[in-house]
């Protein structure tokens, strides 16, 4: 019971006095996810409106596989990437391996297919009550893309926040294709896990906390979102 | 540039899970006036009007512009029996096509308020469209399928469900942009209605064209004994 009271203590004291590291670790992983999801967003996003929009012959097939890619395993991630990028590995070339760079491909990987799956969802409803206007309109099909990014960017934000969600609390594949090294690739996850098992429990509390709180925040936001749709103010 | 019209149709079908819906029909839409479709329930009046439309395709048959379909695609517009409103303000909704047709955004704006004004809806500009009462929602509808002046404008049931008033309001509109010489196709089920605007009248039912012809000898003295026991508010299938 000392130990852990000790522990917050001891964290609190890090947070307060913005401990250079603890900042350091905080900032590349917000770079690292945010990144992520910008990237995964530009992906997703339209992939999920094409889907909509478009009827095609792959289309289903595609669907039910962005489905199912969204419980992939990111440790089977991580995994998978490490063999591409190491040096035997096709990709062993470009280098990227234990670099931000790799860990920010392992967290696309692992949000494309939700964002993807989560926009085409909205987008689907969208469709439904615009197609006959925008048939009969003639808009292009990138105009109805555009049209509909533009109409649902309130459910798009709330994916997207939901996607960060999912990328900065993530560990099972950045640890392995980042590596952990300090000062380079180590983030609130992967220091955490080495923290604790390290047992300086005051460190691996106060990124905790900071996690925690970037979680409930995160919360926050997307609780205000979702009541501001329901409202109807854009 | 020429008309697109007339529009003829040739054996045109359409069928849906092995069951036909609507046709063989064989009709011309000439070049001018008011037409009115009628018929019961189920007769296919929807169906007429989107196949026209290019919002579905015929199983059979062809329909055919004096122009090429894709000179004839963009002269046309259409106002659903209930109208779709985007997620956006009133101006931005009546804006919305000329924004599509690459018209600058202040210029687009501009027409948008313009027509805004006409509607009496100036205050509204702002307002998000789905806000709107039932019968200013029409309005725009009818607001955003002129503001293209298009050649040809189909409208399916515009005015069921309001009352008197937003009904005149819609036909006066219907009114003006006939006199200026716009093709009109009205599906209803508002005899009224019909008498008051029709110059033609198509009368479907089961799915095909039953009798078609100037309003006025159609109301006087239909040739068929459905359209009579149809025009006597009969019950007819
Ligand atoms: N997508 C569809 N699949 C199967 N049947 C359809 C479909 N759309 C319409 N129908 C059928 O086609 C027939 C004609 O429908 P349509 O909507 O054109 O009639 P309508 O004259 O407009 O009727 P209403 O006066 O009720 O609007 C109906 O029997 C309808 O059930
Ligand atoms: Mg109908």
């Amino acid at each position: 019971m000392e130990t852990i009271l000790d522990a917050f203590w001891q964290a609190g004291r890090l947070i307060v006095a913005a401990d250079p590291a603890l900042i350091a670790i905080t900032l590349l992983s917000l770079r690292v996810t945010l990144t992520a999801v910008v990237i995964a967003a530009l992906i997703g996003m339209p992939l999920g409106a094409f889907l909509a929009v478009k009827r095609f012959r792959w289309r289903r097939s595609i669907i039910a596989v962005l489905n199912g890619l969204m419980g992939l395993p990111p440790v089977v991630v991580g995994l998978f990437l490490y063999l591409m990028l190491s040096r035997m590995g096709p990709l062993g070339a470009l280098g990227l391996l234990f670099s931000p760079s790799a860990m920010i491909i392992a967290q696309v990987i692992i949000i494309t297919p939700i964002i993807a799956s989560l926009s085409y969802q909205a987008f689907r409803e969208l469709w439904a009550e615009y197609r006959d206007l925008l048939l009969s309109l003639r808009a292009t099909r990138s105009q109805q893309i555009a049209t509909l990014i533009w109409d649902g960017r309130r459910a798009l934000l709330t994916i997207g926040l939901t996607g960060f969600g999912r990328a900065i609390g993530e560990v099972g594949a950045i640890i392995i294709v980042g590596g952990n090294i300090e000062g380079v690739t180590r983030v609130l996850t992967t220091a955490i896990t080495l923290e604790t098992a390290r047992g300086d429990f005051a460190l691996a509390l106060a990124l905790g906390i900071i996690l925690l709180m970037l979680a409930i925040g995160l919360s926050l936001a997307l609780h205000t979102l979702a009541r501001t749709e329901r409202e109807g103010r854009w | 540039m020429s008309s697109i019209l007339p529009l003829s149709l040739r054996k045109v079908s359409l069928s849906r899970g092995g069951k036909r819906i609507l046709g063989p029909i064989d009709f011309e839409l000439g070049g001018r006036g008011l037409s009115v479709v009628i018929g019961p329930n189920g007769a296919g009046k929807s169906t007429l009007l989107r196949l026209m439309h290019g919002l579905e395709r015929p199983s059979e048959g062809a329909l055919a512009w004096a122009v090429p379909l894709k000179n004839a695609r963009k002269a046309q517009a259409f106002v659903f029996q209930s109208p779709v409103m985007l997620r956006r303000s009133l101006v931005e909704n009546l804006a919305f096509p000329l924004r599509l047709s690459g018209r600058p955004r202040t210029e687009a704006a501009k027409v948008a308020m313009d027509w805004a004004a006409r509607l009496g809806l100036s205050g509204q500009g702002d307002q998000p469209a789905w806000q709107l009462s039932r019968g200013e929602r029409q309005k725009l509808a009818l607001a955003r399928a002129l503001i293209t002046e298009p050649e040809i404008l189909f409208l399916d049931e515009p005015t069921a469900s309001l009352d008197g008033h937003a009904t005149r309001e819609i036909e006066a509109l219907l009114g003006v942009a006939r006199d200026r010489g716009m093709r009109i196709v009205l599906a209803t089920h508002d005899m009224g209605q019909a008498r008051r605007l029709a110059d033609e009248v198509v009368f479907l039912l089961g799915g095909s064209l039953h009798e078609t012809g100037p309003a006025k000898a159609f109301f006087h003295g239909p040739q068929t004994a459905a359209a009579a026991a149809f025009l006597r508010g009969d019950i007819v299938t």
